[in-house]
């Protein structure tokens, strides 16, 4: 198996962009990429998209070839491949990329993660987010996704003593980053009193605890790591990838406490890069609520389970912190547009250990981990990044 | 949404219809093909069997945003109830005052409306539950 590098990376301003088409942001994030990658459209041998659902945020079907097409790349007549797994789907794309790479399929891909939200009203695109739960057992008896998630959070705060202001802490540290990072949907701080005195939306949890509807798109170029340094002097290495899928309803799951399936594609990853949790440095997690960051650190092992909620109140972490988590803003402040989200953490963590990122640099950044949750967590995916010198 | 959608679930929706393994005799709800647990030792030997209907909260909300279907009966409670017979459901808690749900509250299944398919569609009804009386 051949080993698997990053040598380009690019991202669309996240937020609600009226004047922007889906093939606009896919085509601009994947261009971007292209260009900090300084390869020509001759070099790349298949495009891979996530992407959730444009066929019910703007009825179009069949966008991985749609997004090469206005690429330029039409004549090229390159394999496209569109991937979905819920949120999860820009993730998983570049698990398949990097396999393709591995395999020795392909020498250069690239991996794009696209998603249209704004396009219907917040009550259709809530509806849309919903698919990703089980429609037959849990939708049709009123069940929401932010009361899935309300649900998990409850539990914990009655096994573990979390409380309010502990996930509220979660939402106050990613805005306080995403105002540090240029292209977040929010560049605006947050306090604890904001998060507890927003609407409700399924107690416990509000408005300020979950993530926004989003447009954006974010790619990456990946390149089998014998031929990266032909392309540039600091290739990113992906050295390990964990995938693992679990029960569709959160009824039906071990616990609603732990996402089982996060702490299985997690060890995967470790096993495969031999790191420990210990090793990372700075981390994206999938925090589309609040609470969903407080279970990604405990089940990823950054944390022991039922701490995750001391630990974010205690700053352990927040930017150059004992680990630095969501330093783009995550998905609550640089945004949650669906398909990209994978991909935009990826792009984010390869900043970070590049050096690049600017006011949110964390010092010494020389692992980092990628974990993004399909749905309520019936599938996750966990990416570890390590420089390459 | 089509009407057999609704029309196909109506055992398990209406009669608490679920699988016993034949192999490990745990219950799943709605009926499984395969047991989670015990894999190809398990087929052939699903059998259908009718939950009691008994069950305490395991987790709750309450539910303020809602879709649009349930838009008229907001704010109201939904729970994850674990069965007596050890497997877990969701759906509303009908018939208690907000501030009365409790983790662990006994809880009985009552065969209620859920919802409608548009202004003069097909009404399509299930389980709820409501404080254990």
């Amino acid at each position: 198996m051949r080993e698997v590098s990053v040598i380009g990376v690019g991202e669309t301003q996240f937020g609600e962009l009226w004047d922007k088409s889906f093939r606009e942001l896919g085509i601009e994030a994947g261009l971007r990429a292209i260009q900090d990658a300084e390869i020509a459209a001759e070099n790349v041998d298949a495009i891979y998209v996530g992407n959730m659902s444009a066929g019910k945020f703007i009825d179009q079907e069949h966008v991985a070839a749609l997004v090469a097409d206005y690429a330029g790349l039409a004549d090229q007549h390159l394999p496209t491949i569109r991937v979905e797994g819920g949120g999860a789907c820009g993730a998983i794309a570049i698990q398949q990329a990097a396999m393709a790479i591995a395999s020795g399929v392909h020498d250069i891909v690239v991996v794009g993660g696209a998603e249209k939200m704004t396009d219907v009203g917040d009550v259709e695109a809530a509806r849309i987010l919903s698919s990703t739960t089980d429609q037959e057992w849990e939708s049709v008896f009123g069940a929401t996704f932010a009361g899935l998630f309300a649900m998990m959070a409850r539990r914990h705060m009655f096994e573990y003593g979390t409380t309010r202001e502990q996930l509220a802490a979660v939402a106050v540290k990613n805005h306080k980053h995403g105002a540090l990072n240029p292209v977040a949907q929010f560049q605006k701080e947050i306090t604890v009193e904001m998060v507890l005195g927003a609407p409700r939306v399924a107690e416990p949890l509000g408005v300020f605890d979950c993530a926004p509807l989003s447009d954006g798109a974010a790619a990456l170029v990946l390149c089998s790591r014998d031929k990266a340094r032909k392309f540039t002097d600091t290739p990113i290495d992906l050295i390990g990838t964990g995938q693992a899928s679990d029960f569709l309803a959160v009824h039906d799951r071990r616990e609603l406490t732990t996402m089982d399936a996060t702490v299985i594609a997690g060890k995967r990853a470790f096993h495969a890069a031999r790191k420990t949790p210990n090793d990372v440095k700075v981390a994206e997690v999938h925090d589309n609520f609040t609470i969903s960051e407080i279970m990604a650190i405990e089940d990823l092992r950054f944390v022991p389970k039922g701490k995750g909620g001391f630990a974010t109140e205690d700053g352990e972490t927040a930017l150059n912190a004992r680990v630095s988590v969501n330093t783009s803003g995550g998905l609550k402040a640089r945004g949650y547009p669906v398909g990209a989200t994978g991909v935009a953490q990826a792009v984010e963590i390869v900043r970070q250990l590049r050096g690049e990122a600017g006011k949110r640099q964390v010092t010494d950044a020389g692992l980092g981990l990628t974990h993004t949750l399909g749905g309520t967590g019936g599938t996750a995916v966990v990416h570890l990044f390590a420089r390459g010198d | 949404m089509a009407i057999p959608r609704f029309w196909r679930e109506i055992p398990s929706r209406y009669n608490l219809v679920g699988s016993k393994c034949g192999n490990c005799g745990t219950l799943d709800f709605p009926p499984r093909l395969v047991c989670p647990r015990c894999g190809r030792r398990s087929m052939g030997k699903m059998e259908r069997r009718k939950l009691a209907g008994r069950g305490t909260v395991v987790s709750y909300t309450i539910i303020h945003d809602a879709p649009k279907d349930f838009d008229m009966m907001k704010p109201y409670v939904l729970a994850i109830v674990e069965m007596e017979e050890g497997l877990r459901m969701t759906s509303q808690v009908i018939d208690v005052e907000l501030g009365d749900i409790k983790i662990g509250m006994p809880v009985e299944v009552a065969f209620r409306k859920l919802g409608e398919e548009g202004e003069a569609g097909v009404i399509h009804y299930g389980y709820k539950f409501r404080p254990a009386r």
